[in-house]
């Protein structure tokens, strides 16, 4: 899980965040004033400050927050001046929209706020769907409005072209005061929440700001996205009364607190409509206390009651998001704050302490218990014991509503005549801790109590001395000291905590408070008095001051809804000692190769004195008999074997496997399956060492695991059996694998050189190139190859001959190999003990709504008894129910409900429906008169938790990556590597080399328009496909320079759209969307973009090439001499540098291959010596690779 | 060496190169050549002396062959104790190779077990297995076992297979890592100076406070007066273990088949 951060804020109004690595609290410096609360996404925090204005704080990233602004120019011709700006009375303006509707000249866009600065100058685009236009960018057409081409015609009357601008924000990890709107909002805030990013699949950035008003008004934030964090304006919000509090969870739900105790739920939040339709009243937990405090997750709802009572509310769900019924919760807590994962931080009512709800997991929403979390907190003031009594005089509460403003000299004054005197400075809504000046004893009943109220007043009294007791004395004099069970106007019933004295003192050493805010509150001053009988939210509190408490300011709010934790998560919150110390050390390590346990001095000890006592013990004995004669070793089971002979079916078999000890000392081994043919007793056998890979098979209903030889390669049928359970299953494949490995003197690590590649199942195996492998004319033959596989799950993997390998899984998220092994169902010996990590993966699963249309009901599941399912799969053929669809494997579970999915290819309608004239055609995303029929796609997410070589590279999720390939004995330290974020961003990784994969951190490179695929070459060429198929390349990439210049738009292969490309030492190749592979031809140092694009073959779902310019691919479809497979890894023969397209394929591992890469691969084959003379010499010395970059295009053969 | 699972094997392919000799009081035919073999430090003595016996027994009658048994020093070797045990706890600072001597006759009953069969060993080693996973993990996991798991383990051992017998007793070192270790780790001390044969008590891997114990705890705990470290030395495997090792991992990769750590305390040479 990233790092992410947990928000505090302490009575102080500081500004708290503990990182979920952390060990202590940071203080945010920068803030510009005390806040009162924060509420924080993953990317952002949200807070309201002293003076009642929200600020923003964008957490800094490596992608910028950029926003591209466009507007065209019009022209039209005529005879005298040729094409000019003087257009004809009925045109279009000059500058406008796209539609033309709009005037939009260049200089009538602005900069939204302060927080925003121009990237650069206005300029043309001369891109034009996908193909590069003429340089001045224009387009041609007959006449407004009508179709453009970019080519100018005898007939072309206009023209117009697009010009562009980026604006970025500029206001990274800073808090940015949100400007007020130009018609104020009528009063102050006094309570924010942000959440609501899982409503739509848009990628992260837009959220839901709810805030409330002083006056119990809602207000809702509109248009916060990526590339507007800010938002864009209010909305008020219609409410059934006056609310105090309100909570949005990070999906729809979102709940709010009436002054009177109630809890309104808002429904009818959806994708279309995050800010919901309508309210839906809850009773509080208990009738005679009402709720004061609610906050919401995902699938939770806790709240607290005016006693501090802590309820959690059963049955929520996005169905139902008022919940079935309150149950009580052990702990007394002033706040609550439900965070990602529906785990539960809180306020402890006592202590003031920030309290983590532990055991909260899917199945147990409600956890277990409170644990205090006991961080030190950074930037804590020393503090004699008299100065930490005075200064404890300004507090925020959760519940305060501004900050008590005084002054220090009048402060003390004014305490002089504490009794009775009210002493104000009020502001809007504040709250006024006031502290003992003397008393140190908390629990003393002398002790002078501080009370907190939430109101906009610093009361001084004298402590009555008798806690829980209410203080008539406090209310006569002190009137408008409200608490939220007060009845405006009604002074009887005041303090319901404990505390009765209200003191303010103001403190000479305290925090000074800005003179800004006293100016403000003055000029509210009277107003409030009254207002605030109404207004006044929540509790009040007493707080209780010890000598100690000065050293560890009380919390007064917690925010964690940005903090990703879960109740696994390794947390070093809760106590600081020694030991703790090394495991976080060893999380937090992205130094790859060395963890802080290996390099202990008892491991070394160890490691070195069992050495020594081979040495001792056995070196001079070797001749020795052994007392154990080596014997076969023999393991059976029972098994089913899917047969062979028609009709294939699953039967009973015996498994065997022996092992023994080869000639040589190399374990061997032979697998047998016994089965009866005909009643007579048969078996089928394979040598261990033909064997060239293990594929487990998973699935809902089967064990089973297929296993491969070169000839069964060939005829792409393997041998499939199916153990009876799935830990029997593994123990085999284990074995097996170990066998394999040992039969061909494999173990440890894959070397640097390996082939990486990937299963549609996510599964990774890796493979060790002879040298033969490129051999020219004869390599080692591709469906020899002897695969292992590797722990984790991952979408692609790319890597390059230093070792550095990046993997992507289905959630984007980014992985660095860290040089393990094993992992996944590899425990024990055929896996590495460090350098294993756990790693998840989510991906959806997909189901289809079908309807068809008839006269009577419309659209209804009733289809025609030749149609498909009702529920389906995407082909119709199979039923696929909501109930009935399970996750992939068992090792998927569940994480969310089954929800329409609007990201289908073709776009859908408001309900997600898509439309076509009958199943199956294509369909359309709005409704014809000629469509009779309707399907919808729902997903589900589902998680996959395993361990593999592999650690996360948060934050930002990627689609693509690329590592700069080099030559076997490359030079270069550190390595270019370019990735594609999952919202189409080019991103170039900086500081990546053998020490550190990982690298440092991201270089974002701007782009016109969302990217797709991308890839670097040996001489650092880097080439990228755009999302509409057209291809471009990186201009003056250099080390000095790693980003380069500019982009070099490549028109793409006539009516083709590119999807994926990848270059080698020098040839570069390209697979576009309907299969076909393309050779970049006329590449050349001087001209590195090349001429034209020439086909190499069809039948291509991927390229790879390699450091030697060889070519594999993941070939679409192969005939086996006994079946067809599907996703088939293939190598390119007759690869040389005269001939880079190749002659044929050679088919090797598959189906079921997603994905491949041979980028490591940079071991020379052995030279043969018929051919040139300058290949003649030894492989190491000859034609040393491109190394690296700095020579341009390398020294790449041309012919 | 870089890995953990590296000294699981070293530790299982550790040998003691051993000199059998007759024992002079025997009646021979003729003369007794010493027999030389490579003893596995994690076996038990009848597992492995078959070709010791079938050696000697060309040279005697079988009337005077009763059953066989061996001595080191003076001292009768319990075979029931880990070969690697009896090594370093009577002979680590001899020189090498071990000389043990052989005997056919007056079987020392006081000291020794009869062990008629190698189902004997077989049955105590089972037991051991048992009763440290009952340690480790209050019998769950041997209980999950089948009897031919059980069986691997055993044949594992006898027929020194590691592969065999690691593809079993991985399971039998596994723990939830949120408890960060055994329940309790099953370990026997061995001391010259105590009359006990061992010490064997209940001691977690983790101190109550969370933090790990590391092997100085056991030995104080024990009260083992391995703070004299210059009179004493803390074998386990031959090799002596700084005493700031965890336990826990000592107890993963540094236990018997039997899955105990065996622990020896010896007089330090003098020298």
């Amino acid at each position: 899980m990233p790092v992410s951060l947990l928000w505090a804020v302490d009575v102080h109004g500081r500004v708290y965040s503990l990182s979920s690595a952390g060990q202590q609290w940071e203080l945010g410096r920068d803030a510009p004033m005390e806040f009162k609360r924060v509420t924080a996404a993953q990317q952002c925090c949200w807070s309201l400050g002293c003076d009642s204005s929200i600020y923003l704080n964008v957490f800094a990233s490596d992608l910028p927050v950029r926003y591209k602004v466009e507007t065209y120019e019009n022209q039209r011709w005529n005879p005298v001046d040729g094409f000019s700006e003087r257009l004809l009375p009925s045109d279009r303006w000059q500058w406008s929209d796209v539609t033309g509707l709009q005037h939009q000249p260049l200089h009538s866009f602005q900069l939204p706020s302060s927080s925003w600065e121009w990237e650069g100058d206005w300029y043309v685009d001369e891109n034009f769907e996908g193909e590069p236009t003429e340089k001045e960018g224009w387009t041609y057409s007959i006449d407004f409005p009508s179709t453009y081409t970019k080519d100018k015609k005898w007939n072309s009357c206009v023209r117009r072209r697009r010009w562009i601008r980026y604006r970025r924000y500029k206001a990274m990890d800073t808090w940015a005061k949100i400007p007020s709107q130009p018609m104020s909002l009528p009063d102050p805030f006094s309570d924010i929440s942000c959440g609501g990013w899982e409503i739509s699949e848009e990628p992260g950035g837009r959220l839901s700001l709810w805030v409330v008003s002083l006056q119990g008004k809602v207000w809702f934030r509109e248009g916060i996205c990526h590339h507007n964090p800010e938002g864009s304006s209010w909305e008020e919000v219609p409410l059934p009364g006056e609310v105090v509090q309100i909570s949005c969870g990070p999906g729809d739900l979102v709940w709010a607190v009436l002054w009177e105790g109630k809890l309104i739920v808002r429904e009818g939040i959806t994708r279309d409509c995050p800010r919901g339709l309508s309210w839906a009243v809850v009773e509080c937990p208990s009738p005679e206390v009402g709720a004061i405090h609610v906050s919401v997750g995902n699938g939770v709802v806790w709240a607290v009651t005016k006693d501090n009572k802590v309820w959690f509310r059963r049955g929520v769900n996005s169905h139902n998001p008022c919940g079935s019924g309150w149950i009580s919760m052990v702990g007394e807590m002033i706040m609550i704050s439900v965070g990602l994962h529906d785990q539960v931080w809180a306020i402890g009512c006592e202590d003031r302490a920030v309290y983590f709800r532990q055991g909260v997991t899917s199945s147990e929403l409600s956890g277990k218990t409170w644990r205090a979390i006991s961080a030190p907190r950074d930037g804590e003031r020393p503090h004699s014991s008299a100065s930490s009594q005075q200064s404890a005089g300004r507090f925020f509460s959760g519940e305060v509503q501004a900050q008590s403003v005084v002054s220090d000299a009048d402060s003390d004054v004014e305490k002089g005549s504490a009794d009775g005197a009210i002493f104000t400075t009020p502001e809007p809504s504040l709250g006024s801790p006031t502290e003992p000046p003397s008393n140190p004893a908390v629990d003393a009943p002398k002790a002078r109590i501080p009370k907190v109220t939430s109101d906009s007043f610093i009361s001084e009294l004298v402590s009555d001395r008798d806690q829980g007791k209410p203080s008539k004395d406090v209310l006569s004099v002190t009137p408008a000291v409200l608490e939220e069970e007060v009845i405006p106007a009604d002074g009887e019933e005041i303090l319901l905590c404990a505390g009765e004295a209200l003191l303010s003192t103001e403190s000479r050493g305290g925090p000074q408070w800005s003179n800004v805010d006293l100016e403000e509150a003055q000029t509210g001053a009277v107003l409030d008095l009254a207002e605030t009988c109404s207004l006044s939210s929540v509790t009040t509190f007493t707080l209780t001051v010890e000598d100690g408490a000065e050293e560890h300011p009380m919390w007064a709010w917690v925010s964690g809804e940005g903090c990703s934790v879960d109740s696994s998560s390794q947390l070093n919150w809760f106590s600081s000692s020694a030991n703790t110390t090394s495991v976080t050390q060893s999380v937090q390590s992205m130094s790859l190769s060395i963890s802080p346990a290996q390099t202990a001095a008892w491991r070394r000890q160890i490691f070195e004195q069992l050495s020594e006592r081979s040495r001792r013990e056995m070196d001079d004995f070797k001749h020795y008999e052994q007392a154990i004669e080596q014997s076969v070793w023999v393991k059976k089971g029972a098994m089913q074997w899917w047969r062979d002979w028609k009709p294939h079916k699953w039967i009973d078999v015996q498994f065997a496997f022996e092992q023994f000890s080869g000639p040589d000392g190399n374990k061997d081994g032979i697998l047998f399956i016994y089965y009866n043919y005909n009643e007579e007793k048969k078996y089928l056998h394979a040598f261990i060492n033909e064997v060239t890979i293990l594929v487990p098979v998973l699935n809902d209903s089967k064990h089973t695991f297929a296993i491969y030889t070169d000839e069964r390669t060939k005829q792409r049928w393997p041998i499939r059996v199916a153990a009876a359970t799935e830990l029997e299953m593994y123990d085999w494949l284990a074995l097996l694998s170990v066998s394999c490995c040992e039969s061909r003197g494999i173990q440890g690590p894959p070397s640097k050189q390996a082939i990486w590649s990937i299963t549609c199942k996510g599964d990774i195996f890796v493979s060790e190139p002879s040298p033969a492998l490129e051999a020219v004319p004869y390599p080692t033959p591709c469906d020899q190859m002897f695969w292992r596989q590797v722990g984790g799950h991952l979408r692609m993997v790319e890597c390059n001959s230093a070792g550095i390998v990046w993997g992507i899984g289905y959630d984007h998220t980014a992985w660095v190999y860290t040089g393990g092994y094993g992992g996944g169902f590899f425990q024990g010996l055929a896996s590495s003990t460090d350098n294993i990590y756990t790693q998840t993966d989510v991906k959806s699963v997909y189901i289809y709504e079908n309807q068809r249309w008839n006269p009577v009901s419309g659209y209804t599941s009733r289809g025609l008894p030749t149609d498909r399912y009702m529920w389906s799969n995407a082909s119709g053929l199979r039923e696929c129910t909501k109930t009935g669809t399970r996750p992939p494997s068992p090792h998927w579970t569940w994480i969310s409900d089954w929800a329409v999915d609007y990201s289908v290819s073709g776009s859908t309608d408001r309900e997600g429906w898509q439309y076509a004239a009958d199943f199956p055609a294509s369909f359309h995303g709005y409704k014809t008169m000629k469509d009779f029929v309707r399907r919808r796609r729902w997903a589900r997410k589902c998680k996959l938790t395993t361990t593999g070589p592999w650690q996360e590279i948060p934050p930002i999720p990627l689609i693509d990556v690329t590592v700069l390939p080099c030559g076997a004995q490359s030079s270069v330290d550190t390595f270019p590597l370019w990735a594609i974020s999952s919202k189409g961003d080019v991103l170039c990784r900086l500081g990546v080399s053998a020490q550190t994969p990982a690298g440092s951190s991201w270089l974002h490179v701007g782009t016109d328009q969302p990217f797709k695929s991308i890839s670097i070459g040996a001489a650092g060429q880097v080439w990228a496909i755009a999302r509409d198929g057209s291809a471009f390349h990186r201009g003056s990439v250099s080390p000095q320079n790693p980003a380069g210049d500019c982009w070099y738009h490549i028109p793409s292969p006539a009516k083709q759209k590119l999807k994926q490309v990848s270059v080698g030492r020098t040839s570069i190749c390209a697979v576009d969307e309907n299969g076909n592979l393309w050779y970049r031809q006329g590449v050349t140092p001087s001209y590195p973009q090349g001429s034209s694009w020439d086909h190499v073959s069809n039948n291509v779902r991927k390229v790879s090439m390699g450091p030697l310019d060889q070519i594999w691919i993941i070939a679409d479809k192969v005939q086996g001499s006994q079946s067809l497979s599907c996703g088939t890894v293939c190598h390119r023969l007759g690869v040389q540098p005269i001939e880079p397209k190749g002659q044929q394929w050679d088919y090797g591992i598959g189906g079921g291959w997603d994905h491949i890469t041979v980028r490591g691969n940079a071991m020379e084959p052995p030279r043969i010596g018929l051919l040139s003379q300058k290949d003649t010499a030894p492989p190491t010395s000859s034609s040393p690779l491109p190394v690296g970059i700095a020579e341009p295009n390398g020294t790449a053969v041309y012919s | 060496m870089a890995d953990d699972k590296d000294v699981l094997r070293d530790v299982w392919f550790g040998r003691i190169p051993t000199c059998f000799t007759l024992n002079p009081d025997e009646v021979t035919e003729r003369e007794a050549e010493p027999y030389y073999l490579l003893l596995p430090r994690v076996s038990y003595l009848p597992l492995v002396t078959d070709k010791v016996k079938k050696h000697f027994l060309k040279v005697m009658r079988t009337e005077d062959v009763e059953e066989m048994w061996f001595e080191h020093e003076g001292t009768p070797l319990k075979w029931h104790y880990p070969i690697g045990v009896l090594f370093d706890f009577h002979a680590s600072n001899t020189v090498l190779p071990w000389s043990i001597t052989v005997h056919f006759k007056n079987f020392p009953d006081v000291d020794l077990l009869h062990c008629p069969t190698n189902s004997m060993v077989e049955a105590h080693f089972m037991s051991s297995i048992k009763e440290a996973d009952a340690l480790k993990h209050k019998s769950q996991v041997v209980n999950d076992m089948q009897k031919k798991d059980h069986k691997q383990l055993w044949m594992g051992l006898q027929n020194d297979k590691f592969d065999q017998f690691w593809a079993m007793n991985r399971k039998l070192m596994e723990y939830p890592t949120e408890e960060g270790g055994f329940r309790y780790i099953p370990f026997r001390i061995y001391q010259t100076t105590n009359d006990r044969p061992f010490i064997q008590r209940l001691f977690r891997p983790v101190s109550t406070e969370g933090n790990p114990h590391t092997l100085f705890d056991l030995l104080k705990e024990m009260c083992v007066c391995a703070s004299e470290e210059n009179r004493f030395q803390v074998v386990i495997h031959g090799i002596e273990p700084l005493l700031e090792t965890p336990l826990q991992w000592l107890s993963e990769h540094l236990s018997h088949p039997d899955n105990f750590l065996h622990i020896c305390i010896i007089p330090a040479p003098t020298d």
